[in-house]
């Protein structure tokens, strides 16, 4: 298996998901749709909702707090690198990153900075640290996505437009690797699928341009290159996760890549907590790695509109199986939830002009 | 009466009609123009003049002065080009001015053209432009849609005649059908009645599934005079008919929301030019941009009485090589819509069917074909009738 990640891999993670949720049928009542229908159609049963104090900062501090739990490592043991990715940083001029770096005391010797590509600004941050470690520069990076996305009341965004966040420290000593970042790849033009223009409260959307010409042209060409690249065949991987802006999409890149939809269905959390944005696939990651035993094979293909699609091939090692205890899993934070009202859902995420 | 010259179509051409996110204005009418071309076998014979249908390419896409550009990028220069536009009926008044320009006798080789690109834009702006085909005063601005205004004929329809959604659900189902065995279509999978029944409403009693999609594409027919017709192709179509009629713009003129009288009197003076009777249409493309706008032409032309197309249709009488064969190409529905490029598309489909290169969508031994392309709600209306000339 031929690759570029040098012996780098991911030595701790953890994921983060909001409590709350809004089903569709809820969504639907206010807005005189049928619920089947957005449920067959997008494929999204609910999603998380974040509480009225929570925003990217907060939820990208919550998983890397998780992730370093998960490592063993504290803040100042080596995090020489932390890339924030979002679609929603709280400032549109003052770093995330910087509010995450003192919230886990890893100031001030390190570099700090927020990025934003869609819903792949979190991977581009994990190529990034893979990098630094690669070269020698870090010990560790901490490369995270989050998202507390938004959707214009109304619009079908806002079946599908939920919160979250996971976070991945990086280094490169194999003893506390738990899974090797074997390759990595991107696939990236300018296509405008999906963008959210300066001051604007909302994303705007090409409506189906957003599928085969944006989504699928990019999932599907990172993929396939990925595995030219490596020589990895579909047969060959256990798991696959693919960015998940509704419970449709995954699937059926998975089928275009002869991928059964079995090894899809563990990282596919959208359906339950809705599209987590830069999150997305790496909460999906996280959710794989939680099961996940010592030899696996997993390719994670993100995407993000305007658009790319960064690709991994990831090996999972031994080490796994020790960590395994120390944080809480993906499906705990799935489960452990409170639906609420269309009404609160206003609230939480200051809809009201007034508020 | 004037003598006019016998003209036939002689050679054909389309796109495929879709969502050509990747290709301009300009390459759909190159791409058609030029398969046309080919298939008259033009190479070295000069093309007089050229007609283009384009209902809202300065809305769509900001471009006027459409056939300037049309003739440049088919490399026609320096002949007349001339843009022709009527609403959805633009591609078929299209064919009917190079129809008049060669029977006259002022042309002899015409290009026919009909395009339009309009995935390009939101939905919402497109049906804003397709709304320009209406009565914008007095329909538009008062909050109607197309999908309302053909809603509103559904329902008296329904009231009148007992027709069910059902049976106007049956028409998006053959023609979806018939879509699937086109390799030009937008549509290439059938669909069940369940799911047109079951699809979103849009204007109450029409459903996602009972409206034409918004597509791109281009088609485009090469004319000449009969008398040297053979010199292009062995396989020559005549066009025997060639009729046009207007009506109100808007709806609330009307005297009847349940037939369109444009239609009734064009494809009257159709059958009249032609000397042939609607029985012996063998295949027909209607112009169906609602299910319920098929329903309304198969009564209006004459293929069924007033009130029995719905009827007709459940009973399978529209099928492929059934009592007359409708929409073999899949229609508005099936085929796709965009909107300048439909009356061509429909006379390339009628060509491909006299010769007998229709594949597994051919009418069995079909020798006359009618085309019918309405613009607006009905305030247009064009026909022509073809006939093999063997």
């Amino acid at each position: 298996m031929a690759g570029n990640g040098n012996g780098v891999g991911i030595v701790g993670y953890g994921a983060y998901v909001p409590r709350f949720r809004i089903d569709a049928e809820e969504i639907t009542a206010i807005w005189g749709e049928e619920a089947s229908r957005i449920k067959d159609g997008l494929g999204i049963n609910e999603k998380s909702v974040p509480d009225m104090d929570e925003d990217a900062a907060t939820i990208a501090v919550e998983c890397a707090r998780n992730a370093m739990r998960h490592a063993g490592i504290g803040g100042q043991d080596g995090i020489g690198a932390i890339y924030v990715g979002s679609e929603s940083h709280p400032y549109a001029v003052k770093p995330t990153a910087t509010i995450v770096a003192e919230a886990i005391q890893a100031t001030p010797n390190l570099t700090a900075v927020d990025m934003e590509f869609a819903c792949k600004a979190g991977t581009a941050g994990m190529q990034c640290v893979m990098g630094m470690c690669a070269a020698g520069m870090i010990k560790y990076g901490l490369a995270i996505g989050t998202d507390t996305s938004q959707g214009r009341p109304g619009d079908a965004l806002e079946y599908s437009a939920g919160a979250g966040g996971a976070a991945y420290i990086i280094g490169s000593k194999k003893e506390e690797i738990v899974a090797e970042l074997m390759h990595t790849c991107s696939f990236t033009t300018d296509t405008p699928d999906f963008w959210r223009r300066p001051g604007a409260d909302f994303p705007s959307h090409g409506g189906r341009f957003t599928g085969e010409p944006a989504y699928f042209k990019h999932v599907i060409s990172a993929s396939k290159m990925l595995m030219e690249q490596t020589g990895v065949k579909a047969s060959d991987l256990d798991y696959a996760v693919f960015h998940q802006p509704n419970g449709k999409f995954p699937l059926q890149a998975a089928k275009m890549l002869g991928i059964p939809i079995e090894k899809v269905k563990p990282g596919l959390v959208t359906p339950v907590i809705g599209n987590t944005y830069s999150a997305a696939s790496m909460i999906g990651l996280a959710a794989v790695l939680d099961i996940a035993k010592p030899g696996n094979t997993i390719m994670v293909t993100s995407f993000g509109s305007g658009a790319g699609s960064d690709s991994f091939l990831i090996k999972v090692t031994d080490v796994i199986e020790a960590k395994r205890s120390r944080i809480r899993t993906v499906k705990s934070y799935i489960d452990d939830k409170e639906n609420i009202s269309y009404g609160r859902y206003v609230k939480h995420r200051r809809k009201l002009k007034s508020l | 009466m004037l003598i006019m010259r016998r003209v036939a179509i002689v050679g054909v051409g389309m796109t495929e009609f879709g969502e050509h996110w990747e290709k301009g204005f300009r390459d759909l009418i190159a791409e058609a123009g030029v398969r046309a071309i080919e298939d008259a076998k033009l190479a070295g014979v000069k093309i007089d003049a050229l007609y283009g249908g384009t209902m809202a390419a300065g809305r769509l896409i900001g471009q006027e002065h459409i056939t300037a550009l049309i003739a440049d990028y088919m490399g026609l220069n320096p002949i007349p080009a001339t843009r022709v536009e009527a609403a959805c009926a633009s591609g078929g008044v299209a064919l009917r001015q190079g129809y008049m320009a060669v029977a006259s006798g002022i042309h002899d080789v015409v290009v026919v053209g009909g395009a339009e690109k309009m995935t390009d834009v939101p939905v919402n702006d497109a049906a804003a432009a397709l709304g320009g085909a209406g009565d914008q005063e007095w329909e538009l601005f008062m909050g109607a849609t197309f999908p309302a205004l053909y809603a509103l004929m559904a329902r008296r329809h329904m009231h009148e005649y007992g027709t069910t959604e059902e049976e106007m659900a049956q028409v998006a189902v053959k023609n979806h059908l018939n879509a699937s065995k086109n390799k030009y279509a937008h549509f290439k999978s059938p669909v069940s009645l369940e799911t047109v029944m079951k699809s979103k409403v849009i204007a109450d009693p029409l459903k996602l599934f009972d409206c034409s999609p918004i597509s791109d594409g281009a088609a485009a027919v090469i004319l000449a005079p009969m008398e040297t017709a053979r010199q292009f192709t062995d396989t020559p179509v005549e066009i025997i008919a060639s009729t046009q009629a207007s009506d109100t713009l808007g709806l609330s003129s009307r005297k009847s929301l349940t037939e369109l009288r444009a239609t009734k009197v064009a494809a009257k003076k159709a059958f009249e030019t032609a000397k042939v009777a609607p029985g012996d249409i063998d295949v027909c493309e209607v112009h169906d941009c609602f299910t319920i706008a098929e329903i309304l032409a198969i009564e209006d032309i004459g293929f069924f009485p007033k009130g029995k197309g719905g009827k007709a249709t459940m009973d399978g009488e529209t099928a492929l090589n059934s009592t007359i064969s409708i929409n073999t190409s899949g229609g508005l529905k099936g085929c796709g819509h965009p909107v300048g490029a439909t009356g061509v598309k429909q006379a390339v489909e009628i060509v491909w069917q006299l010769r007998g290169e229709a594949g597994e969508r051919q009418v069995k031994n079909a020798e006359v074909g009618m085309t019918h392309n309405v613009g607006g709600s009905g305030a247009t209306c064009v026909t022509h009738i073809m006939r093999r000339a063997d």
